[in-house]
């Protein structure tokens, strides 16, 4: 029982993690009607430029420049990359950002060299905020729940509270009316795609000391990011959350329970061939949640595509 | 134009070779190991230290035999078993003799299958296979042959060491096994099972199971179970960004015993552990860093940062393989002639700098040697690794480790 309640706490700050770096893709495939691949290398770029200050500044510097330095990077993409390829049509553009995260990927090693950097967690949460039955649940763990909430919160409320956050929904939808009507578009491109980028960098930021600052960082998050926002439905907040708890929830409890096929299959009825291991279907009976854990979401994914297309929150206009 | 570039490369080339040995010709050793991608730290790592101990150890005492220098040959595999083959050829065909590669044992199966077939056919041509990491049991066993000598321990005395030290601690009753899905992986928990079973059957064996490899995002789950199984100590194989993962996580998220590893120091994972895995992460090694074996060793060490001030000694190995070959080249009195070398080789008993002998068993060209399991702290640390001020103690040895470890290797001399 407690074992649960731990499990909906590490599912929550997984997730919440996700939930960073899909809303801003999110915000721009649906403005852009492009797929951004170079979005997990800002993830990347985030943790590098936080370590980097970190050493000469501390964390909290860190926390607050390396996201500013990710946007505004981001938005230079936009103004001097993207918005030269648009012209030319969608592949040119998602050429344009696959060659960018390879080339990003690369800079990185260049500069940092290909070890793990130490970049790790200010000393002031580097302690155990309260157990659950052996299970220690770090401080910063929950300084990453709260940073995640504020930050859904925050745009949440410019999006729909707001005149900029109504311009940019407008644009989103209808661009040639929001221009007619005296607003400068291109500049609203940039700036989400600079927020976007920024965001991916914040959740850079806090991952960085748990999960590793690493040039392989970015390559290992950053399809998950795509089925998440595929999931929850393209241009949608509350999707992107919805779908990234989902996922963090899923592959966490998947991981945390032996849950063998053969007791699945066993308790609808099928009973476990005599001869197992000459069987065909042997590796479908020994398979278990752990080892399947990170391809759910992909069948999820899957299944939300023939069922329900537009994603759980999407809006489908043609 | 390629004429005169070629001209111009084979007369500095020339010159080169003219200044550091005036009399003979450079012994050569060919580095096959990856030097590009993402295994390439850890193998321009070893390549400094192969340069540094050919260097420190032969040329500057003037070299072996006739003051013939010691040349080191970078080749890079990128860690693709096909592309060693064609890089040995390629090092076959400039006329070296002596070939040196250890990241991963599916590349050195590779190699020391064609070394055989080459040495069977050419018998002008022969070259040796000086083995400093792969560690695969097989290599010493089923696949063994009379070219390939290995440095390193293999996997089964590393764990058989491990358990020695493991099944002295009366507390321990739980055990997690934990690493990654593939053959190594594979072999380092059937080693722990088996040999723990044997040493201390009262130990329980919590938990054994294998992770994606270089694909886990958050080790999380898998502290929670860990904890969960309640164990005292855990056994991983892991290396690289799986090993820091999985080390942090487990560390973070309540485990309070120590973490038996393979592979968790260098490459900058020292310092990324820092203060978090003080006392708790446990490696098994070979060679005395810390406390420093002998004054020779702090010599070689300190003169090793003055060159790379980033650079770790964490193959002391290495030296060893410098070393044992520059004594049988000496004692075989010729370094072209490759089958005596290899027989001075086989059998040889070397003082190692790093402390203990080293005993090319004869039977099988594996290397027994003293093993230590040590610890990753910042106490009582002369040498640290990544500039970080943790270092890792050697805490318990076993002398000797394995020596009468039985092998299935039938080797056939020519």
């Amino acid at each position: 029982m407690e074992l649960i309640l731990v499990n909906i706490i590490d599912g929550l700050v997984t997730g919440l993690l996700l939930f960073m770096l899909s809303a801003g893709l999110t915000l721009i495939f649906s403005m852009m009607g492009v797929l951004n691949f170079a979005h997990a290398s800002f993830y990347m770029l985030g943790a590098y430029f936080a370590y980097q200050i970190s050493i000469a500044l501390g964390f909290w510097m860190g926390l607050l420049i390396a996201p500013l330095i990710v946007g505004v990077l981001g938005a230079g993409v936009e103004r001097y990359g993207l918005r030269r390829v648009h012209q030319y049509g969608h592949v040119p553009e998602l050429i344009f950002t696959f060659g960018l995260a390879l080339l990003i990927e690369e800079l990185v090693q260049f500069i940092w060299g290909k070890n793990q950097m130490p970049y790790s967690v200010p000393e002031i949460l580097n302690f155990t905020a309260f157990s659950i039955a052996g299970n220690s649940i770090p401080a910063y763990k929950i300084f990453m729940i709260f940073t995640s909430v504020a930050i859904f919160i925050g745009l949440l409320y410019i999006l729909t509270k707001t005149r900029v956050g109504m311009i940019i929904q407008a644009a989103l939808s209808y661009p040639r009316t929001v221009e007619a009507l005296g607003h400068n578009v291109p500049l609203i491109f940039m700036g989400v795609f600079g927020v976007g980028t920024a965001l991916a960098g914040v959740a850079g930021v806090i991952a960085g000391p748990v999960l590793g600052t690493f040039p392989g960082m970015a390559f290992v998050l950053g399809s998950i990011v795509f089925v998440t926002i595929v999931i929850g439905g393209l241009g949608s907040l509350w999707g992107a959350l919805v779908a990234s708890l989902l996922i963090g929830w899923i592959t966490t409890f998947a991981k945390s329970y032996n849950i063998q096929m053969s007791d699945i299959l066993n308790g609808i009825g099928i009973s476990t061939p005599e001869n197992l291991s000459e069987n065909v279907f042997r590796d479908l009976w020994t398979v278990t949640s752990p080892q399947i854990a990170d391809i759910l979401p992909y069948i999820l994914m899957v299944l939300i595509l023939i069922f329900r297309p537009a994603g759980l929150f999407g809006k489908r206009h043609s | 134009m390629k004429k005169i570039t070629k001209l111009g490369a084979v007369s500095a080339l020339s010159l080169i070779v003219g200044a550091t040995a005036a009399f003979a010709e450079n012994v050569k050793i060919a580095f096959i190991d990856p030097l590009s991608g993402p295994f390439a730290s850890t193998g321009t790592n070893g390549l400094h230290q192969y340069e540094f101990a050919a260097d420190y150890m032969v040329n500057q005492n003037g070299g072996v035999l006739d003051g013939q220098m010691f040349e080191i040959v970078p080749f890079d595999n990128k860690i693709s078993p096909k592309e060693s083959l064609i890089q040995l050829q390629v090092a076959i065909d400039q006329g070296i003799r002596y070939i040196a590669q250890g990241n991963s044992s599916g590349v050195a199966n590779a190699l020391t299958e064609a070394i055989d077939k080459h040495n069977r056919r050419n018998p002008d041509s022969r070259v040796l296979f000086l083995n400093y990491a792969a560690v695969d049991p097989a290599l010493t066993n089923d696949k063994c042959n009379f070219w390939h000598f290995r440095f390193d321990a293999n996997a089964d005395i590393k764990m058989d060491a491990l358990t020695d030290v493991m099944a002295k601690d009366e507390d321990l009753k739980k055990v997690y096994i934990i690493g990654q899905d593939y053959s190594f992986g594979k072999a380092v928990a059937a080693a722990a099972v088996d040999m723990l079973g044997k040493k201390r059957p009262d130990v329980e064996i919590v938990g054994n199971e294998l992770h994606p490899i270089g694909k886990v995002k958050d080790f999380t789950p898998y502290s929670r179970k860990i904890v969960a199984s309640g164990a005292d100590a855990v056994i991983t194989g892991n290396w690289g960004a799986d090993m820091l993962g999985l080390g942090k996580s487990v560390i973070e998220n309540g485990f309070e015993g120590p973490i038996y590893t393979y592979y968790a120091a260098g490459s900058g994972i020292t310092a990324a552990f820092g203060e978090s895995g003080k006392d708790r992460i446990r490696l098994i090694s070979q060679g005395g860093i810390n406390p420093i074996a002998t004054e020779e060793a702090r010599a070689a060490y300190e003169a090793f940062e003055a060159k790379y001030p980033e650079g770790n000694i964490d193959q002391s190995r290495i030296f060893n393989v410098i070393g044992m070959l520059e004594k049988a080249i000496e004692q075989a009195g010729t370094a072209n002639d490759v089958v005596a070398v290899a027989k001075e080789l086989e059998g040889m008993e070397y003082d190692s700098m790093w402390g203990g002998k080293i005993f090319m068993r004869p039977q099988d060209h594996q290397a027994i040697q003293d093993m230590h399991v040590a610890v990753h702290t910042d106490q009582n640390i002369d040498f640290d690794y990544d500039q970080s001020g943790f270092g890792i103690l050697t805490e318990s040895t076993v002398e000797m480790a394995s020596m009468d470890s039985p092998t299935t290797c039938d080797m056939k001399r020519p």
